[in-house]
């Protein structure tokens, strides 16, 4: 299969004021032919006002080997957390 | 405020005739609170005011840094200083998040910094003040960041989608920055006679430029009708400084603190405080450049752009490098 057509990742805005999310993905030839084809398979029954599509091959993903030092550092900073903060409770508008 | 206009707007009821038609479907959405994204058409007039206000903001939050950076390696605690940093880096982070929604718009983020640097764009008068004390830490959390939140969560209902969503990630994040502040004011409050004096000291010198951060008063803020129809501003300045006052007084009476006011009281009709007159004549001055430490902190921002220049240019050559490579 040294013709396979490209992958491409699609993006669907459901509303204006939303940001397109992720559904999935389609196989296409070129920019133009995969939006159609993302029209076609994500699209029908009016899930989006508006669509992205990008190369899959352009997305640089993290690797989940490296969540631990990516993301758990997050894990003992618990005063960026407003909860960390003890306000009387008749204090108001804070 | 953060979005207060600071700049001379010109261009703002301009439309070409050929446009009507593309206007009057914008006019109809917005009206309607139906958001426009990146691709809808708009009108000029409406996407330079968004990029000069986003900028502004953005341009706020970045500036914005510089006050309680001079206070990081002087933090009281090793809890105050992982406090404070944290602060600081979401500040950070606003700054960026603004910048992003505003190239959406078809301005790059280097126009944006250079505007700032030859001094063409604004941010809020606020930070042209200088942090004296450990207690202005507390200050500005409190005041600060609380007239801040008064006029951001409006902005999450604003008309432009990526300013919106920016408006919501930011939201979520400038409450701990409040409750840090107060959190610290009523430390020092109830500490030691200094600490106490200390705490009114910053109260005293912050709480006037707190309430010009709300910008002019609303009979001498001409483009203000236009921005609230576009809903590109969703209350008036007066309405929200009002507000801020009407928040914030029981606030500093719960430290024991005293409103530098001898105006301030309760206004059993209107329901809300009266308060004294702000000096506007001040607060044009600070717009002008002409605030306490307005040069030193330009000063900083233009130091610390060009000197980290070489790791920006490092960076690049080292990918053009790397690609090179591959290609060979
Ligand atoms: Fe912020
Ligand atoms: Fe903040």
């Amino acid at each position: 299969m040294t013709n396979a057509l490209p992958l491409w990742e699609v993006f669907v805005r459901a509303k204006n004021g939303l940001a397109h999310k992720h559904v999935g993905s389609v196989h296409a030839a070129d920019p133009r032919m995969a939006l159609e084809a993302a029209r076609d398979v994500y699209t029908r029954r009016m899930e989006g006002v508006s669509l992205w599509v990008l190369p899959s091959a352009s997305i640089i993903a993290s690797d989940p080997g490296e969540s631990p030092s990516l993301f758990d550092p997050a894990e003992d900073k618990i005063y960026r957390h407003p909860t960390f903060y003890i306000v009387p409770d008749n204090i108001k508008h804070i | 405020m953060y979005t207060v206009s600071l700049s001379p707007e010109t261009d703002l009821h301009i439309v070409a005739a050929d446009d009507t038609q593309r206007n009057a479907v914008f006019e109809a959405k917005v009206a309607d609170d139906q958001f426009i994204e990146p691709k809808d058409w708009m009108p000029d007039a409406y996407r330079k005011t968004l990029i000069r206000q986003i900028s502004q903001h953005a341009h706020s939050e970045i500036v914005g840094m510089l006050p309680e950076g001079n206070w990081l390696t002087r933090a009281p605690s090793l809890r105050r200083k992982a406090i404070l940093l944290a602060k600081i880096q979401d500040e950070c982070g606003h700054g960026l998040y603004l910048y992003s929604a505003a190239e959406t718009l078809g301005i790059s983020r280097d126009d944006m910094t250079e505007a700032l640097h030859q001094g063409r764009a604004k941010y809020s008068t606020i930070f042209n003040y200088p942090t004296l004390t450990w207690a202005d830490m507390g200050a500005i959390g409190w005041l600060v960041d609380g007239a801040a939140i008064l006029n951001q969560v409006p902005l999450q209902r604003t008309s432009y989608g990526p300013y919106a969503r920016a408006m919501v990630r930011i939201c979520k994040e400038e409450s701990f920055h409040q409750r840090q502040g107060y959190e610290s004011m009523m430390v020092l409050a109830q500490g030691t006679e200094g600490q106490r004096r200390m705490a009114q000291d910053a109260l005293n010198r912050w709480w006037w430029p707190s309430l010009m951060m709300f910008g002019p008063p609303d009979d001498q803020s001409p483009n203000s009708a236009q921005s609230m129809r576009w809903r590109i501003k969703r209350d008036s300045n007066d309405a929200l400084r009002q507000k801020f006052v009407d928040v914030t007084v029981p606030q500093a009476q719960a430290l024991g603190l005293t409103i530098p006011d001898p105006d301030l009281k309760w206004n059993e009709t209107r329901n809300a405080y009266d308060y004294g007159a702000i000096d506007w004549a001040e607060f044009h001055a600070v717009v002008r450049g002409e605030g306490p430490v307005a040069k030193e902190r330009l000063a900083a921002r233009i130091d610390a752009w060009e000197s980290n220049a070489w790791v920006r240019d490092a960076a690049l050559a080292h990918e053009a490098k790397r690609s090179q490579r591959k290609a060979a």
